[in-house]
């Protein structure tokens, strides 16, 4: 039995699931098992939520892995399988969910900081530039020798 | 820049993250929204525990607000919640489906006689499969449905004191939905 009560759902132990979900990876060919790898490997696991559906050892991993090879079996492409998971289990369970108005600062935030870090530091580059300080002409050589004359008689 | 601006932006930067950094620090990521808010109900096209012969008949569920409730034997989180339902059932009249989720149904009736019925119909979802239309991830969850058929509301966890109140008072008084189903 699970003894886990940390969270407020649980999810069933390993002994209540399916045989037939034992016997998965014996039965399908090679590139099926590929390509649920592949997508299982894009889904997040709901429950472990730090591990892909193909990763997670879990229930709902496990009757989803299920559900994708069925999926896949009867000729489902990617993108429809992955979009049944997403009408079920929202955009959460997607590792990168489709561009659209509501994630639009996840996909892009990204990008806009760098380019706000880029402007910053031109900008410090550009005020650090400003402050050394501009060359002098070269004296104009006549007028030294005028006061230069002027000085010694003076001086005199 | 004048230098208390230069001072004071970054200083405005860090605050507006810290804030949202505690915000988001309060999200429960357990606590998943649903998708299917909004959506029509799925039907639940599933033996009924003590009828044989029957499934589920949702379309009769037409015209009535009701309350679906995913819950399991093997659950403990379950029997903690279960005196609510049983007084949502027998006080409020509360319309209560089970949703027996990847559960042997012997296992379910002897819970059932153990802890009480609430519930109008149990459906029994052996393989967890009718729950995966529902976007269920764990056990209890409870949805609501209104009269239209659709999914409105989605608790995951057992239901907390104020669900009748604050969910389904709302939903039962209700008289048109046309402008809230996005």
């Amino acid at each position: 039995m699970n003894g886990e009560q940390r969270v407020s759902a649980q999810t069933p132990s390993p002994e209540k699931l399916n045989a037939s979900a034992r016997t998965l990876s014996a039965a399908t060919p090679g590139d099926e098992q590929e390509r649920l790898s592949a997508i299982s490997s894009e889904l997040r696991c709901l429950v472990c939520q730090n591990q892909s559906i193909a990763d997670s050892t879990s229930g709902l991993a496990m009757d989803l892995r299920q559900q994708i090879q069925e999926q896949i079996q009867a000729g489902k492409s990617d993108t429809a399988i992955t979009q049944y998971m997403a009408e079920r289990y929202g955009d959460f369970v997607l590792y990168k969910p489709k561009f659209s108005v509501d994630n639009a600062a996840l996909w892009a935030g990204p990008f806009i900081l760098l380019m706000v870090g880029v402007w910053v530091v031109l900008r410090a580059i550009k005020r650090r530039g400003r402050f050394s300080p501009p060359l002098d002409p070269p004296p104009d050589q006549t007028r030294l020798k005028k006061i230069e004359e002027r000085y010694k008689r003076d001086a005199k | 820049m004048m230098s208390w601006m230069r001072l004071g932006l970054p200083l405005l930067i860090l605050i507006a993250l810290a804030f949202l950094l505690a915000r988001g620090l309060q999200y429960d990521p357990r606590n998943l929204p649903s998708a299917k808010i909004g959506k029509p109900a799925p039907a639940l096209l599933l033996p009924l525990l003590g009828e044989s012969q029957q499934t589920f008949d949702m379309l009769s569920m037409r015209g009535q607000v009701w309350v679906l409730n995913v819950f399991a034997s093997w659950c403990a989180a379950c029997v903690t919640e279960h005196p609510s339902l049983l007084q949502l059932a027998s006080r409020k009249g509360v319309l209560l489906v089970g949703l027996a989720y990847k559960d042997n149904p012997a296992d379910t009736q002897a819970w059932l006689k153990r802890y009480g019925n609430p519930y109008r119909a149990v459906a029994l979802d052996t393989d967890g499969r009718m729950g995966i239309d529902y976007g269920v991830y764990g056990v209890p969850e409870t949805y609501i449905i209104d009269r239209h058929g659709i999914i409105r509301y989605r608790h995951v966890g057992p239901i907390k004191n104020d669900f009748f109140d604050q969910q389904l008072v709302p939903l039962l008084t209700e008289i048109s939905i046309e402008k809230q189903i996005p």
